[in-house]
Formats: structure tokens, C-alpha cells, sequence
């Protein structure tokens, strides 16, 4: 297949999954916030922090309420990364290999930012966010088994694999290390009932709190939910799991042993390393090892298949 | 709501397609007239509305560049429900005039990189090529498979008044829209079933198998399945839609001009994540001089350096071929009849449209005291960019018109203002006719092939005779319709 084709059909997955991850994390964070006593809110300020938008962010907004990081996580032209503009750069990419989409899923493509946008208002306010959310996930959600189920599974489909695993597993580093940072370091024997209940507001950003609940059987307590979300084979967001996924794509093309010596020993290190242990500095270091080794797949995979720059 | 009453539907004093003057409609109209009669205007007005949401979420577009905005914005695609009618009988007339046309044009682009026959004979003087901007010095000599330079040509049909059909222009370099016509027999099929059970139009959507094996005829290497791919100038061209869905439709890659290269050995390459594939056949939808920088304009990032080189190599065919586009000159077309009854001694099958060439001094001078009554256009623009529609301009605009005109007399052709013919058309819940044109394509390669109808294009505004998308026109489903005992 073309480069510049697996290029764009590699992006097309990843903008997909970042519309999809920052409608839950938003959406999770709303729930929180019914869910805690009167008086303490949780910070909307976190969200900024993961989208790596920290700056662009106080430039245009007076300050870190809902609305504001709401608006700007949703709907802000001027955020590459929140949900509308996702949505817009997939589709972008989707228009530019269309002739290499089934019709159906170019069409849903379509549909799903027009829909987005047509709806913004009800995104915006507080009674329709909800649902909004919901859609939001529910067709990219519907757009992956459409893609799954009627697109041959080839090199082209590869390549949207590598896309969206790899934004699936750095979305999920970037939820981690931001969510431990704020949360209380390490957990004590008498946990305040709201330390769980941001616990689970966490797990529930990756969609995780019930498969949590099934696979480890246990309260949540952060060392599980670290081991579950870094170490969970059957988990489909853990990164680990997003690993190896990463790898199988990996080995169906050409030239991919740089790619995948990086994977292994990133990979090895995750499963070797007492995650539940580890406070919040060197958690946050190693996290960072984890996205960089990210990168640097990234890297190699722009490297070995996609054309050349300029 | 009121249903539609054909009596008060105001044909003006031109043929409708539909509606007699007298407001009856024609024999093979009737069934349609019935049922849209049937049907209240909510219900049509509704009909309309599912169309316009089917081609939103198709994605069915157009690009349009804006020059306030500097910004070129992705624009659904006009359509007006109510299906054009053509009969089979004569449209079967129509498809030998074309197929005449064509074989003849090609004749002739061969010609003129050749020997010049033609020019010898006196029948074109030998100016027009000297002046024209789209003779291509780099093809003399040059001798395509088949003697074939346009494999596909797209002519502009217009009706006038009386009923008769002639071709208003010839699209000899990269001409568009095939891809809207076969979306809108999807889209009449999706949101009007109804329409289809008194009528069996026949089928358009064999073109892009057709175009395939057009295009596989050229490959230079004999293979079952020659490595063939589209060439688009990328996503901000207005055609872009139907670049990609042709490739689509024939199951070939989309290519961009960074996508290929030209190795040493003249091949042309493309870049696959498997490494280089050599390319057979490229059917390219960039403009000549935007081809390969190393041959035209040295600054285009659109094409592929070498690609001349390549295809004069015989390693790789281009469709169309550089140069075609020599016969796509409008002051060219006007010798068209001529030209036809040179090369096959057969009288034309389809009349031009009378045409003053500005260049000839008594029709400078008639053009200029008649401009109010005369459709100018430039010689070698597409688009409807350029040109003066007498009877709809102001005096001012005529003014300016008239000093270009003596300025460069070569680049303009002056035509009568045709009655364009109309067709029922849903504005605002009724009924208003509004004129069309109709574009055939024509394939040629071992054979031809005519597309079955061809693409309907409506000028949505009342009373504008511009049909063209960049100007406010639309589309219609073009219906070929066998009747009586066919």
C-alpha cells in the first residue's frame, strides 16, 4: 500500500481515539463531582494538564472552571486536540483516503463530526453533556467495529491498529501519571471514603471500573489499579495490553525489527517493575520512560513506512 | 398544501423537456408529470430534504475556492430530485454523433503533432496553433497507442429553443463530474424508489469498469492487471471527490505527485510501505504544465519530475495524454464540423453552435455592436470563468468586455444567446423551470464507449444560463428512457 495512505489511515485512527478518550475523561470527571461531599470540588485543572494544553489554555481562559475547561476540551478550534478538532482532523484524513475507506465507515466518519458539531450546544450545557459524551464514544466506539468488520484485514488495517493502540496506551499513561499526582500519595489503612471514590473516578475515565472489579476482585486501592492499568493482560486499555497489540501490527509488515526491539524492552520493564510500590516521583519518572519508548516506536514507525518528510 | 398543477407551471417561450407550451406533458414525461402531480408540496419539499441530508452524509462534494477567505471550503453538492428524461431513440443518435466527434478530434490531435494535414489542406489556419496556449512542443512525435490523445472527453450538450440538441464544447484535458452523475442515480434510488416503478432508465454505473479497461488497453507491459493509479493534484481540488471515487470504483490506488517518482530506468514508481512499485498506466487529473516540473512549469509541486521523460519513453501511459488538450481550444471547436468532414468525409451528426471566431475582423466587429445578444467566452478557459452573457450583463461590464476583446481578439469566440432548455426544477416547495445542459463522456481507447445519459447540470438561479458548480448550479439524475417497443 502507499506510505502517504498508511500515513493517513494511521492518523485517522489515532485523532479517533483521542475524540473517543477525552469524552470519558470528561465525562468521568463530571461524575465525580456529583459523587463528592459539598464543598470539595475536584479539579477541572488535571484535564488541561493531560491534553499537554496547559499554556494555549490560560492564554484564552480566565480560569479552570467546568465551563471553561469544558468548553475548551470540547468544542475550542484553537485546541488540536479537543473534541471537535479531533474529530475534524479524522475525518480530514479519512476524506484524503476515502477511496481506500469502505463507503459506510467513510460516511460514518463524516456523520460523526458533522454530528459533533451540529450538537455543540447540547455539548456545552450541563443537562446535554451527558448524552453528548455518550454519542461520542458510542460512535467511535461503532466506527471501530465497522472498520473491523467490513475492511480487509491487511496491511492498510494494521496501520490503524498501530494508530489507535498507541494513542489508546499513551491516553492511559497520561491519565495515570496526572491522576496520581493529584491524588494522595500513598494509601493509608483508614481511607477517607472520597480517596476511593477518585480512585474510581479514575478507573472510570478508561472505561475500567467494572472490568477492574471482575479481574482483581478486590477494593480499589491504588496499588491494584496500577497493577491492573499497567499489567492487565486482558484488560483492552491497560497498556500493557495495548503493548502487545502494538507488536502483534508490528510483525505483519516489513522491515519492523527496530520497532519492535524498542516495544520488547519497554514491555519487559512494565511487567518487571512493582508498579503498586512505587511512589509519586519515581511513578511519574518511569511513566515518562514508558511514553518516550511511545515516541520512539512512533518514530520508527514514521521512519520505516511513511514517505519522507518535505 | 397545493399539489403541483402543471397549467400553471410557466415554461417560458422555450422547449421544455418536460412540459409542452401548452402545459401538457410530453409522452415520455407523463408518468413522471402524473406522480409529481400526485404529491403535495410538503411531501416534495421533504423529498428534497432527504436528498440534501443522503449527499451530506455520503460526503458527496465539491471544493469551491473563495477569495475573501483565501480558504477553499468543502461544499455539498447541489441536486435537484426530478430526474431529466431523454428517449433512447434519440439518444442513440446523440451517443454516434459523440462517438463521430471524438474518433474525428482524435484524428486531429494526432495530426497536428504529426504531419499537419490538416493545416497543409487549409482547412485550420496555421496561426491558431502558433497562438494557441495548449499545443504542447514536447509531444511532436509523439504516437500514442491506439492514435488515441483524449481517452476521455467530456462535450457540453445544450437544447435549444426548437428542441435541437448541439455540443457547446469539447473537455478534451481533464474534464469532471462522472462521478456525480453515477452518485445521483444513487441518491434518486435511496430517496425517490417511487419514481422507479413506471420507468426503467438504463444503467449508468458501468462507467467505471469501463474506464478500467479503457485504461488498461494503454499499459505498455502486457499484464492481466496492469498497475494502474489516479493522479490528483490533492484534497483542495475542486474534483477532488471524484478523484478518490474513481479510484474507488476501480480499485486503484489514489496517488498524489509526491507519491510517485522516476527511477533511471524511466519507470515511474510509486512509494508503498513494501518499497517501489512500478506504476503501468496513470490517469491523471493534474493539468499538462503541472505534470513534471522538469518539463513545464519548473516550480509545480503537483507533479512528478520525469514523468514526461517516462511516458516518451513508452515506459508508462498517461490518459489523457499531454497535449489533448491542443483540441479543447474554443476558437478550435468552431472548426469542428470541418475538421470532421476532413479526416472521415462524413457529414456531422451533431451541429456546433454558430460561432464567431473574434480573431476574423467582420466578426470582431459584429460581436462588439452586438454584444448585448452574444455569449462570449475566452478560448481557453473552463469553469465559466471569463466569460460575458450579453443578455444578463450591464453596460458596464459589456464595456470592460468589449476592451478585452479588441485587445486579444485570438482568445474569444462569440456565440448567440441559446434558449437552453428547461426542466421542472423544486424551488422553494413548486415547480420553476430552470435550464440545463447535459455532459456525456466518451471513452476511447480499442473502442469507445458513451455513458448512458451523462451528467444534467441545472442553473439553480432563475433565468441564469450558468450551470456550472463553481457558479451556483446544481445537478439533476439523467434518465435514458426506452420506449414503445424497445
Amino acid at each position: 500500500m502507499l506510505s502517504r495512505v498508511a500515513e493517513n489511515i494511521y492518523w485517522l485512527a489515532r485523532y479517533l481515539e483521542r475524540a473517543e478518550n477525552t469524552a470519558r475523561l470528561l465525562a468521568a470527571n463530571a461524575t465525580l463531582h456529583l459523587d463528592l461531599p459539598r464543598g470539595i470540588t475536584p479539579a477541572w485543572e488535571p484535564l488541561i494538564a493531560m491534553a499537554g494544553a496547559r499554556e494555549r489554555f490560560e492564554r484564552q481562559h480566565p480560569d479552570y472552571s467546568e465551563n471553561e475547561v469544558v468548553k475548551f476540551m470540547i468544542g475550542c478550534e484553537k485546541n488540536p486536540s479537543s473534541i471537535l478538532s479531533s474529530l475534524r482532523a479524522a475525518r480530514e484524513n479519512g476524506r484524503t483516503i476515502r477511496d481506500y475507506l469502505p463507503r459506510e465507515a467513510w460516511e460514518l466518519i463524516n456523520k460523526h463530526h458533522l454530528d459533533a458539531g451540529e450538537q455543540l450546544d447540547e455539548g456545552l450545557s450541563k443537562r446535554g453533556r451527558h448524552e453528548y459524551l455518550k454519542r461520542i464514544i458510542l460512535t467511535s466506539q461503532t466506527l471501530n467495529g465497522l472498520l473491523a468488520g467490513t475492511m480487509n484485514h491487511d496491511q492498510g488495517y494494521h496501520f490503524l491498529l498501530l494508530g489507535r493502540n498507541i494513542e489508546r496506551a499513551d491516553m492511559t499513561t497520561r491519565i495515570i501519571d496526572v491522576r496520581t499526582d493529584s491524588l494522595l500519595p500513598l494509601e493509608s489503612s483508614e481511607l477517607p471514603p472520597f480517596e476511593t471514590i477518585q480512585w474510581v473516578s479514575l478507573l472510570r475515565s478508561l472505561s475500567a471500573y467494572q472490568m477492574y472489579r471482575r479481574s482483581m476482585q478486590a477494593r480499589v486501592r491504588r496499588g491494584d489499579v496500577l497493577i491492573f492499568l499497567f499489567q492487565s493482560q486482558d484488560f483492552p486499555r491497560s497498556i500493557r495490553h495495548n503493548l502487545c497489540n502494538i507488536e502483534r501490527s508490528l510483525k505483519t509488515l516489513p522491515k519492523h525489527e527496530p520497532a519492535v526491539r524498542i516495544l520488547y524492552e519497554i514491555k519487559t520493564k512494565i511487567l518487571s517493575t512493582q508498579v503498586e510500590k512505587m511512589k509519586c516521583a519515581p511513578l511519574h519518572n518511569f511513566i515518562d520512560q514508558v511514553q518516550i519508548a511511545l515516541d520512539q516506536v512512533h518514530g520508527e514507525i514514521r521512519n520505516a513506512w511513511f514517505l519522507p518528510a518535505g | 398544501m397545493k399539489n403541483i398543477d402543471w397549467k400553471t407551471y410557466e415554461a417560458e417561450k422555450i422547449w421544455d423537456e418536460l412540459i409542452d407550451t401548452e402545459g401538457r406533458p410530453r409522452p415520455h414525461g407523463e408518468q413522471l408529470a402524473r406522480l409529481l402531480a400526485g404529491m403535495d408540496a410538503d411531501d416534495l419539499a421533504s423529498r428534497q430534504a432527504a436528498a440534501d441530508l443522503a449527499i451530506k452524509e455520503m460526503g458527496i462534494t465539491f471544493t469551491v475556492y473563495s477569495d475573501e477567505k483565501q480558504d477553499a471550503i468543502d461544499r455539498t453538492w447541489p441536486f435537484d430530485i426530478v430526474p431529466r428524461i431523454i428517449v433512447k431513440t434519440e439518444w442513440d443518435r446523440i451517443e454516434k454523433g459523440l462517438k463521430q466527434r471524438v474518433v474525428a478530434l482524435n484524428r486531429f490531435i494526432d495530426d497536428l503533432y504529426h504531419d499537419q494535414e490538416v493545416i497543409k489542406a487549409g482547412i485550420i489556419p496555421r496561426e491558431i496553433l502558433a497562438s494557441s496556449s495548449n499545443f504542447r512542443p514536447q509531444c511532436v512525435g509523439m504516437s500514442p497507442r491506439f492514435g488515441v490523445w483524449a481517452h476521455i472527453c467530456g462535450s457540453d450538450l445544450v437544447r435549444d429553443r426548437d428542441g435541437t440538441v448541439y455540443v457547446l464544447e469539447d473537455n478534451l484535458r481533464v474534464p469532471s463530474g462522472v462521478s456525480y452523475m453515477l452518485e445521483n442515480r444513487l441518491v434518486t434510488k435511496r430517496v425517490f424508489p417511487e419514481l422507479f416503478e413506471n420507468y426503467a432508465p438504463l444503467p449508468v454505473d458501468d462507467y467505471p469498469s469501463q474506464l478500467y479497461d479503457t485504461l488498461a488497453a494503454l499499459s505498455p507491459r502486457d499484464l492481466e492487471y496492469p498497475e494502474m493509479v489516479v493522479l490528483t493534484p490533492g484534497i483542495y481540488n475542486s474534483a477532488y471527490f471524484e478523484h478518490s471515487y474513481l479510484a474507488q470504483q476501480m480499485g486503484c490506488e489514489l496517488v498524489e505527485g509526491r507519491d510517485l517518482y522516476v527511477d533511471n530506468d524511466d519507470c515511474v514508481y510509486m512509494r508503498t510501505v513494501g518499497g517501489p512499485a512500478r506504476v503501468d498506466v496513470i490517469y491523471r487529473r493534474v493539468d499538462d504544465l503541472f505534470l513534471d516540473p522538469e518539463a513545464f512549469h519548473p516550480d509545480s509541486m503537483l507533479g512528478v519530475p520525469g514523468l514526461l521523460r517516462a511516458w516518451k519513453a513508452g515506459k508508462v501511459a498517461l490518459a489523457n495524454a499531454p497535449g489533448a488538450g491542443v483540441a479543447d481550444d474554443k476558437v478550435v471547436y468552431s472548426y469542428v464540423p470541418d475538421i470532421i468532414e476532413f479526416y472521415l468525409g462524413e457529414k456531422p451528426i451533431l451541429p456546433n453552435v454558430p460561432t464567431w471566431r473574434c480573431m476574423e475582423p467582420e466578426a470582431l466587429a459584429d460581436t462588439l455592436a452586438n454584444l448585448e445578444n452574444r455569449v462570449v467566452k475566452p478560448a481557453n478557459e473552463s469553469g465559466g470563468y471569463g466569460m460575458l452573457v450579453g443578455s444578463a450583463s450591464t453596460k458596464e461590464e459589456r464595456e470592460e468586455f468589449a476592451k478585452r476583446l479588441k485587445e486579444d481578439p485570438r482568445n474569444y469566440i462569440a456565440q448567440p444567446v441559446l434558449g437552453l432548455s428547461t426542466v421542472p426544477t423544486i424551488i422553494e416547495k413548486h415547480m420553476e423551470p430552470r435550464h440545463v445542459d447535459l455532459r456525456p463522456f466518451i471513452l476511447s481507447a480499442e473502442q469507445q464507449q458513451v455513458t448512458m445519459g451523462g451528467l444534467t447540470r441545472v442553473a439553480l438561479r432563475k433565468g441564469s444560463l450558468v450551470v456550472n458548480s463553481s457558479q451556483g448550479g446544481g445537478s439533476k439524475d439523467t434518465w435514458i428512457v426506452p420506449i414503445g417497443k424497445e
